[in-house]
């Protein structure tokens, strides 16, 4: 299965992080702060496999891409074909380019949940459900369209009093 | 506006409570808002984030949904990617479940599954309702965040709670294949917590295998699981429907899934491999999907190794992997396949050592170590001496870590099980030297070890340790690089245990109390001091004795313990003695017994016991000698029953007999003394040790070393009081300080030890390197010029612990396993079993299914039986259960042999064979019929 998705940029700061094995806070920042130990000291042009056995403990594995500003990271173990994660993260990648066009690290900074409504269309507790970008762009554009509409015909009804409360007050001040 | 006015006022003076969250819903920050804040915070964002932490904690406790989605969504992120602890929180996660908003909603379920703390997972119960209302939702984006929670929450409670919705949405047509999808991979979860329910879920996972499920990619998935990460043996029965699916799926997803569980299930049952040859073969040829063809190469080179079509095929492709320039992750891969290789196979490495060779210059530092990898499994008796000097030439050039990564793999690989390549040990002592010239050099410790366990071991290699040993101690540049501090102390050790083979001991005393040695970390120190004693006393006796029995051909002999059976050893040993009986004279002695004095009388005063006590007593010893007259006069009666003699024979009696290897289960034969308490529960010990964890002064790390040097500097007084020393020590071994022309006061600044004076061009590394494939790989059976010297051991026929467990791992989650056994194998029979109490349960499963295991291998044992005894043995073990079964199961048998005779391949029948019978099981529940399908399954599967 897949142990862990994660983005980070070049600075090792995160910016998506996906465990889907229980991991304590602490240690989730021990294990980013190894892997960007190891991520940022190769070069650009070697291969995106990781010995990372100390890190993540044995058996398992990792891939990564370095792209613009941001590293895509996946853990995954023995289960999981190294090809084909490296396939995936293409995929997931792509889907982000769809979703926000010239996605850059901004992007995903300001857009947290769209973020895992992608990731989670793509894997699904640790499982890949989803392999085309696609399907995947439908799913997450359907969940969007579905709670907008449901939402605005609720905050209608509810939050009208709120808004028109709203209003003055700002003027009050 | 006067009117909009007021009525603020009045609602917020009519509901006192209402108001403060008014006012914070007005004025709360949403998230984008937050990061903003964030990202413009100057430096100081830890702060920033406590004090936004405390504004949520107080937002979230708000009444009003809207407040509180905001405060949830921006705990959620600062908890995501700020690491912070949210568990407190988990109730108000909770709390928005039920809202009818779906962002809301999914922004509570995306928290609660970002943080499902095990602690947090005991408030999930309150929470089954509405995920159970979720899970029956038709609309997909609300049904599967509410199944992402149950799969991650790891939460028994709800797993057991849940585990019949899940069902019913498992089979249910109506659900879309998108949520039936998710269910399927939250069955293995589900499973993991609620063995007991396999019975439900598997019939149900089995079906999703069927090749036009709609479910294949999940049911595949979890299945992969499930045999990777357990006992795959419960799995052999699906065997036929794994192979249809890898006949008829299209999928490459899918079917690396499959090849993974073959991969895994081939161990078992290795007669598999015919019917998968032909498949993997096939896909090999045609994919163009490199990670299909990689998943077929890894079972081929694990699996296959003796099918030789698939294995030329597999090596081609391997060929085509590492020949791969533009691409690095092929290259990779490649050369990790072939790691993969039984010792059986290394013809196919082989064939490839030209690029293999090639990519130890890789920039790639993985396919760097996977090449080196390599090369040292081709390291053979033959090669040993050439590979190991080019590569040590070549760690000469590489970068820092992969230089140690190198001599690393040489010094494992030629220790191996008591240094079983090396023939010639001169040749490895010298190599071990000259690997501690490398500038990069930090394996210091393994050095240290194996040049004390050569010299313990291996008598022959005795003399050239002295020699490499002395060499060592002589350079005062080593003194300074700290890595080599154990190595030094090694040679320190060996030149004081092994001093008869010495030319010229004297200088081996002086080289040991050289001034730089105050560079040295005390415990070295003080080996080296011990060194000296040892020394000395040889040398003592060597001329107390020299001139009675100098024409006596044993004199060293009965006195050192070394043997000299040969008689030309014996000539080479009675010139060395005549020489050293030259240079051992008493006005020599005298000069080195002065010397040890002024050196080591500082020492007398030494903050380490170890050092001081050690040159107390070196200092006893020399006042003792010094105190006697007798031996300083140029009359030989002294020497036959002289008061010195006494102490000499006495002294040097102490040293006299040999030290050895040590068997690793000496520890075992000592007895444990009455009263001591081994088993004690040493727990209170922990807490004192952590407080006096002080760093040790051995600790190998830059900083340190830079440390060392500081207090070098500021400590004046061995400076100064060895400035006459240093230059004296100077004069003698010019040859290893810089020239003095720049400053000719005799600075204390050495050359860094091992800098790298020539850098040798790329170009250069290249053909060395290619050079190595042309000589070195080749196999080659010379006699080697001399016989191997005996290596003593004390471990042989002692099982050392071996790696080869690499893929029979211990099976785990055997509660499931043998749940799924139970299904699988013994169909609805032990249904009121289940009934019963887990441990029950357990044991008497155990019991059940190895009957049941040893009957499938009894079956399966001779494949070429006639039918007739097949059914004959089966239906005689059902007997046992159902006597009417036997007849009924012959004639269903024939039937349906009777109908798909003809059109269809034996694999394909039996393979409906077996699923129309599980099918019948299940709708059935008939007893007698549920043993023997799946066994006679995978019989026939096999046929």
């Amino acid at each position: 299965m897949i142990r862990a998705v994660i983005v980070m940029n070049t600075q090792g700061k995160p910016r998506l992080l996906r465990f889907y094995e229980f991991q304590p806070p602490e240690k989730q920042k021990e294990l980013i702060r190894s892997i960007y130990g190891v991520l940022s000291s190769r070069a650009d042009n070697v291969s995106n496999f990781v010995k990372t056995d100390a890190i993540f403990g044995q058996d398992t594995r990792v891939v990564y891409k370095h792209l613009a500003t941001l590293y895509f990271v996946f853990v995954f173990d023995s289960s999981e074909n190294e090809l084909a994660m490296l396939d995936l993260i293409q995929v997931f990648v792509e889907t982000l380019e769809r979703c926000f066009k010239n996605v850059c690290e901004l992007d995903l900074v300001f857009n947290f949940s769209k973020l895992h409504a992608v990731l989670d269309e793509i894997i699904f507790a640790g499982q890949v459900v989803e392999t085309s970008s696609e399907q995947v762009m439908k799913a997450v554009e359907e969940i969007a369209r579905n709670s907008l509409s449901l939402s605005l015909s609720l905050s209608l009804s509810l939050s009208l009093s709120l808004s028109l409360v709203h209003a003055p007050m700002r003027m009050l001040l | 506006m006067a009117a909009d006015a007021s009525t603020v006022g009045s609602s917020a003076s009519s509901s006192g409570g209402f108001a403060p969250f008014l006012v914070d819903s007005l004025f709360q920050r949403s998230l984008d808002d937050m990061i903003k804040a964030i990202r413009s915070a100057p430096g100081g964002e830890s702060s920033l984030i406590h004090r936004l932490l405390a504004e949520i904690r107080r937002e979230i406790r708000s009444t009003d949904s809207d407040t509180k989605f905001l405060a949830l969504q921006k705990l959620t992120y600062l908890s995501s990617l700020y690491f912070l602890d949210m568990s407190w929180a988990a109730f108000h996660a909770l709390e928005l479940l039920p809202s009818s908003v779906p962002a809301f909603k999914r922004t509570a379920y995306l928290s609660a599954s970002l943080s499902f703390h095990p602690s947090s997972t005991d408030l999930l119960p309150l929470a089954t309702h509405q995920i159970r209302k979720d899970l029956q939702s038709p609309n997909p984006s609300l049904s599967s965040p509410a199944l992402h929670l149950l799969a991650l929450s790891s939460s028994p409670d709800l797993a057991l709670h849940l585990s019949n919705d899940l069902l019913s949405l498992l089979s249910s047509p109506r659900a879309a294949v998108h949520v039936r999808c998710r269910a399927v991979i939250t069955s293995l979860p589900v499973l993991r917590l609620t063995p007991d329910s396999a019975r439900a879920f598997l019939p149900k996972l089995v079906e999703a295998l069927s090749p036009s499920s709609p479910l294949l990619s999940a049911a595949a998935g979890i299945f992969c699981e499930l045999v990777c990460s357990g006992d795959p043996r419960p799995y052999l029965p699906l065997a036929p429907d794994f192979h249809q699916v890898l006949l008829e799926c299209r999928n490459n997803w899918i079917l690396i899934k499959i090849l993974k569980i073959f991969a895994r299930l081939i161990l078992l049952e290795p007669r598999l491999k015919r019917k998968l040859v032909d498949p993997i073969c096939e896909l090999m040829r045609r994919s163009p999907a490199k990670s299909l063809v990689f998943e077929c190469l890894r079972v081929v080179f694990c699996s296959f190794p003796d099918e030789e079509t698939a294995f030329q095929l597999a090596v081609e492709k391997v060929k085509e992997f590492i020949a791969a320039d533009d691409d690095p992750n092929l290259r990779f891969l490649g050369l990790h396949a072939l790691a993969m290789l039984q010792p059986g196979q290394s013809w196919a490495v082989e064939e490839n050592r030209e690029a293999i060779v090639k990519s130890l210059a890789d920039p790639d530092p993985n396919i760097r170590h996977e090449a080196l990898r390599l090369i040292m499994n081709m390291v053979f008796e033959n090669n040993v001496v050439e590979i190991s000097s080019l590569l040590i030439n070549y760690a000469l050039r590489s970068d820092p870590e992969f230089s140690n990564e190198i001599l690393d793999a040489i010094l494992v690989t030629c220790s191996r099980n008591f240094y079983e390549l090396v023939l010639d040990f001169d040749w490895y002592v010298s190599l071990l030297a000259e690997m501690v010239r490398n500038p990069h050099f930090m394996t210091g410790e393994e050095v240290e070890r194996q040049l004390i366990d050569i010299g313990m071991r291996v008598k022959e290699a005795r003399s050239e340790l002295i020699r490499v040993a002395r060499v060592l101690l002589i350079d005062p540049a080593l003194l300074e690089n700290q890595f080599l501090h154990r190595v030094l102390s090694a040679a320190a050790w060996i030149s004081g245990e092994y001093i008869q083979f010495s030319r010229n001991p004297l200088e081996i005393v002086e080289a040991l109390l050289q001034p730089r040695t105050s560079l040295l970390p005390s415990p070295v120190r003080a080996v080296y001091i011990q060194a000296v004693f040892k020394i000395v006393t040889f040398c003592f006796n060597f001329f107390v004795n020299a001139g009675v029995l100098s024409d006596s051909k044993c004199n060293i002999d009965e006195n050192t313990g070394a043997e000299s059976e040969d008689s030309s050893d014996a000539t080479t040993f009675k010139m060395e003695s005549l020489e050293l009986k030259e240079l051992l004279t008493s006005k020599t002695i005298i000069h080195i017994l002065n010397l040890i004095v002024t050196a080591l009388v500082p020492f007398s005063e030494c903050n380490e016991v170890e050092v001081q006590e050690r040159a107390c007593n070196v200092l006893g010893l020399v006042l003792l000698l010094n105190g006697i007259e007798e031996w300083k006069t140029d009359d030989v009666d002294w020497r036959i029953d002289g008061k010195i003699r006494e102490i000499v024979t006495i002294m040097s009696s102490a040293f006299s007999e040999e030290l050895g290897p040590v068997s690793m289960h000496a520890q075992k034969k000592v007895l444990v003394p009455e009263g001591l308490e081994l088993k004690e529960n040493l727990s209170d010990l922990d807490e004192i040790l952590r407080n006096n964890d002080v760093p040790s002064s051995l600790s190998i790390s830059f900083s340190s070393r830079i440390h060392s040097h500081n207090e070098d500097k500021e400590e004046s007084e061995p400076a100064t009081e060895s400035t006459s020393l240093l230059a004296e020590h100077r004069k003698q071994h010019g040859l290893y300080y810089l020239p003095t022309d720049k400053d000719e006061s005799g600075s204390n600044e050495y050359p860094r030890a091992n800098d790298v004076t020539n850098a040798v061009s790329s170009e250069k590394t290249t053909n060395d390197l290619l050079k190595l494939t042309d000589q070195s790989l080749v196999f080659r059976l010379t006699k080697p010029a001399k016989p191997r010297p005996t290596v003593v051991k004390l471990d042989e026929g002692v099982d050392l612990p071996s790696s080869s467990s690499q893929y029979v791992r211990e099976p785990t989650g055997d509660l499931l396993s043998g749940a799924v056994r139970d299904v699988l194998f013994h169909g609805d029979e032990t249904s009121p079993t289940i009934q019963n109490t887990l441990s029950e349960n357990y044991t008497q499963r155990k019991a059940n299914e190895t009957s049941t295991i040893s009957n499938v291998d009894s079956l399966l044992k001779d494949s070429s039986s006639p039918r007739e005894r097949e059914i004959g043995s089966s239906s005689s073990r059902k007997n046992k259960h159902h006597s009417q079964g036997k007849e009924r199961n012959r004639n269903t048998r024939k039937n349906e042999n009777k109908e798909e005779k003809g059109n269809r391949s034996s694999a394909r029948s039996s393979h409906h064979h077996g699923k129309h019978k599980l099918k019948q099981r299940v709708e059935s529940g008939d007893p007698s019929l549920a043993k023997a399908p799946q066994t006679q399954a995978i019989q026939d599967f096999l046929l």
